[in-house]
């Protein structure tokens, strides 16, 4: 068998310009090209987001109280230690943090329970294929006026349902206690997004090779054991794929906990980026919410770097 | 090997759990949208409305304008056109630069696109502000225009990293035929590439449409009138400023919610064949 592909002509590799043999004047035409076709998304991009960028980093070293132009007092790092010593600032960060880590880890895992279900051999597999997108595409801003709905202390469903079914005697203001309130935000997230967290992991599942599954069930696994052996283990890039998104866009919580409640009650539900807005907003202490948008930047980083570290453990990504 | 009976009643019956869990909020909002305000304000609540009415729906078709509901109808096609706009640009733009990904060697490649990559860790509430200044600079504040200007710096790089890791895929081999054949790169980008990347390429655009339907802090700040302001805004303000008025909430919301559930349903089939070959792979 090998004597038939050694016969064979060289493979494509040895003519793709970054095998070895390539010369440096290749290297540089390659290079130009590259420029020209990614000029245009550098520009729709970089064009845009640079100066803001690094207007805000500038806008949060000095005491802006105005979102228009003007000479201000320079206060240099004052803003991120004033934001370091309040303690509003550590608990919106706590709250965050919660929020991020509870709905990711129940979208993980009941994302992963749908995604098995889709994979299985359903009659009308694409029926519950098409109810599962449903979530996903349903706006934030609905699905947050709609569970704000849901569990309304006097016309919500919720209520209506609990106490017709006799679970409950008589109907609370669920949205009026804070760390309900920040429960039932994240069950309006972990509701909507697990969705696009199984079509993720059903994505990986399509590529993982049956016969891997046949030579399990012959050394005698079962459906748990091929599960953690096989799934798993080939899910794990897809996993921190899905983990990295999931967590960036819930530190970066906004919309939802705008529309459901306003950052209430006792700010029972003010995230980090809520807290920015009205610092930012409300209070126009420009310069120090410039310095609190920074501190998010650099609170998702952290953890982007320790998800990219994983990433590279698993030495995947892409080329 | 069959499946045991226990196991293909246990699948259908959590299939069945499942969906009824993600279909009964949605059934409720559409009741609610067809339901008198008097049987909604009941308590306890009647779960069978006396009779069902399509009139919020005419009067958000019909009204003339000035109204709540014709400011509903205005916001629905601020978004459409923002939406599609988006969509247009960013992936007309990100096909190269995903190509460029996939196919060119160059120096910088790995740190320019976690560079894209990264824009997507900066929360918008950074960028809101002097962006704001911008547009009052360009005069864009309260078009559309600008709205679609934003919205395709953080399509652009989803466009880039999908399409990318798709490109990827597609055999160089088929690309170096055409190639013979006398076509340019951008030829068989054209001609070959594209054709075999559609999954991804429809994948991506339902992506794109519905990170811009949803985006809801840039509208928030950029719009104020019917001239540009998106649905979500819309909905937003109409939910605090009539609490109680759940029908007409949750017709505007299924109205919201018609665009791009439509789209994803339609395009569902791509959606995991796109994400399998582009997002999946890292």
């Amino acid at each position: 068998m090998s004597d038939s592909t050694a016969q064979l002509p060289p493979a494509p590799a040895a003519r793709v310009p970054h095998a070895g043999g390539t010369s440096w004047r290749a290297r540089t035409r390659e290079g130009r090209f590259a420029l020209a076709l990614l000029a245009p998304s550098i520009i729709v991009v970089f064009g845009i987001v640079v100066y803001p960028i690094l207007r805000t980093l500038y806008t949060s070293l000095f005491a802006v109280d105005t979102p228009f132009p003007g000479h201000f007092p320079w206060v240099g790092l004052d803003n991120y230690k004033y934001a370091l010593q309040q303690s509003d600032f550590w608990s919106a960060v706590l709250r965050t943090a919660y929020f991020t880590f509870v709905s990711t880890g129940f979208e993980l895992v009941f994302g992963m329970g749908i995604a098995l279900l889709l994979y299985a051999p359903l009659k009308g597999r694409w029926v519950f294929r098409t109810i599962v997108v449903l979530p996903w595409a349903l706006p934030t801003i609905v699905n947050g006026a709609m569970w704000r709905y849901f569990f309304n202390a006097q016309y919500g469903v919720v209520n209506a349902a609990l106490t017709q079914l006799g679970i409950t005697t008589s109907y609370h203001a669920f949205l009026s206690s804070p760390f309900a309130a920040l429960n039932i935000v994240v069950w309006a997230d972990v509701w909507k997004n697990t969705s696009l967290v199984a079509f993720f992991l059903l994505a990986g599942l399509t590529t993982i090779p049956k016969d891997l599954y046949e030579a399990a069930r012959v050394d005698g696994y079962g459906r748990w054991g091929s599960f953690v052996h096989i799934t798993l283990p080939l899910l794990r890039p897809v996993i921190v794929v899905v983990l990295v998104l999931r967590t960036i866009e819930a530190f970066k919580v906004f919309d939802i906990i705008y529309v459901m409640t306003g950052g209430g009650p006792a700010n029972g539900t003010q995230s980090i980026a809520f807290y920015t807005y009205q610092r930012a907003f409300s209070d126009e202490f420009f310069g120090y919410g410039a310095a609190l948008a920074y501190l998010i930047v650099v609170f998702i980083m952290v953890l982007a770097i320790v998800y990219i570290r994983l990433l590279r453990s698993e030495n995947y990504g892409m080329a | 090997m069959r499946d045991s009976l226990r196991y293909r009643i246990f699948i259908h019956v959590a299939a069945v759990v499942v969906s009824l869990i993600i279909l009964a909020p949605f059934a409720w909002l559409a009741i609610a949208s067809l339901s008198s305000q008097a049987d909604l304000l009941k308590i306890p609540l009647s779960w069978i409305p006396s009779n069902l009415s399509f009139s919020r729906y005419s009067q958000i078709f019909t009204s003339s304008s000035g109204t709540i509901f014709a400011n509903f109808r205005a916001s629905l096609v601020n978004s459409a056109i923002v939406a599609t706009a988006t969509v247009a640009i960013s992936i007309s733009v990100g096909i190269f630069g995903a190509y460029a990904f996939a196919r060119l060697r160059f120096r910088g490649q790995r740190a320019s696109l976690l560079l894209f990559l990264s824009t997507y860790m900066v929360p918008p509430i950074a960028l809101v502000i002097p962006l704001y200044l911008i547009m009052v600079r360009l005069h864009l504040l309260n078009t559309r225009i600008g709205l679609i200007i934003v919205y395709c710096t953080f399509a652009t790089p989803f466009v880039l990293w999908i399409m990318g890791n798709y490109f990827e895929t597609i055999p160089r081999e088929l690309e170096d035929a055409a190639r013979i054949d006398g076509c340019s790169r951008i030829g068989a980008l054209f001609r070959v590439v594209l054709p075999l990347a559609r999954p991804g390429l429809l994948s991506t655009m339902l992506f794109a449409f519905l990170i811009a339907w949803d985006e809801f802090l840039y509208a928030l700040i950029f719009t104020s009138t019917t001239a540009a302001k998106t649905i979500p805004v819309a909905i937003a303000e109409f939910t605090g400023r009539y609490t109680t008025d759940f029908g007409l909430q949750a017709a505007g919301g299924i109205l919201a919610a018609v665009p791009p559930v439509l789209i994803a349903v339609i395009f569902q089939r791509y959606i995991v064949g796109g994400l399998a070959s582009g997002a999946v792979k890292g």
